[in-house]
């Protein structure tokens, strides 16, 4: 399947979904005002992804800011990640905070509390 | 349409009123994505030139994000057909930095409102925590006028209270006013 590569914009994350390597990625800053408009075919794409996985996901989360409307739809992302892992790959979430930046790493651990696949917190100097 | 003449509330005073402090930045018109991005980087302006307020500047980004966001998503147009019209004050106060906004919502509001902020306001750090889990992995809250996610992150962010106004503007509109502190 198709590869999904978006570019960042002030609002919108970079976004980089490959189906050959199974490497995910999401990067920069997400703030839309209308995240679901977004975030929808990235849903997709990964439920489709979870039909023909590789052996190994390896999902690198790096924001420097989501807002409450992003929170769902990443939990979403998420959701479809563990039904990935149930299907039979090997899931990770990397989800990596800035140094000194509590509020992102507990909201890494929030997810983490969630979510049932294994999550790695790596912190990146700023 | 919102009538702003014969009515008890003078915005423009308000406005002005509200710049009780160092005014960082300050905004009232319209409310549109497009803006918001440009309130956005203004906002960044004002951090990248006061290297003072670097400690505070990812809870104000928060802060500001979230609640211009409610403006866009909640407020009023003064006129019909027009854009929502939101107010975004940045001061410095007494070592704080302090996020103000003010929009028109319809008076039926309120209670929910008071109600929620009062509720956030009395929450401790591991109840807003334990709510904002439930909420976000609840699929019955919608973010829009539902489980006021935007506001616990808020609270969860700061660690202060927020503070809130209403001001009847007619009998069925009110300016709600909202005050965010982050020290």
């Amino acid at each position: 399947m198709d590869s999904i590569i978006i570019e960042g914009t002030p609002k919108t994350p970079t976004v980089n979904f490959d189906s050959a390597t199974g490497k995910i990625e999401i990067k920069g800053r997400s703030i839309p005002e209308n995240s679901i408009e977004f975030y929808k075919p990235l849903v997709d794409w990964l439920e489709a992804y979870s039909t023909a996985a590789q052996a190994n996901t390896a999902v690198n989360i790096q924001l420097e800011y989501f807002n409450t409307s992003s929170s769902k739809c990443i939990l979403d992302i998420f959701k479809k990640l563990e039904n990935i892992a149930k299907a039979g790959s090997n899931v990770i979430i990397n989800w990596y905070y800035e140094e000194d930046d509590e509020d992102m790493l507990e909201a890494g651990e929030d997810y983490q509390s969630i979510i049932k696949v294994p999550f790695k917190m790596i912190e990146i100097e700023e | 349409m919102i009538s702003l003449e014969n009515t008890y509330f003078d915005l423009k005073n308000w406005f002005e009123k509200s710049k009780d402090g160092q005014v960082l930045y300050s905004y009232q018109g319209d409310i549109t994505p497009e803006i918001i991005t440009q309130l956005i980087e203004k906002t960044e302006n004002v951090f990248d030139n006061n290297v003072n307020f670097n400690l505070m500047r990812k809870v104000t980004f928060h802060v500001v994000i979230e609640s211009l966001q409610n403006l866009f998503h909640h407020g009023l147009s003064i006129e019909d057909g027009k854009p929502k019209y939101g107010a975004y004050l940045l001061l410095f106060i007494e070592n704080a930095i302090k996020v103000i906004t003010g929009n028109f919502i319809s008076i039926e509001k309120i209670q929910m409102i008071t109600d929620r902020i009062n509720q956030i306001n009395s929450m401790s750090k591991d109840e807003l925590k334990a709510l904002y889990k439930l909420i976000l992995n609840n699929d019955d809250f919608s973010e829009k006028g539902g489980g006021g996610l935007g506001m616990i992150d808020i609270a969860r962010k700061t660690g202060t209270k927020m503070e809130y106004e209403f001001f009847q503007v007619d009998e069925k509109v009110l300016f709600y006013v909202l005050k965010i502190n982050i020290i």
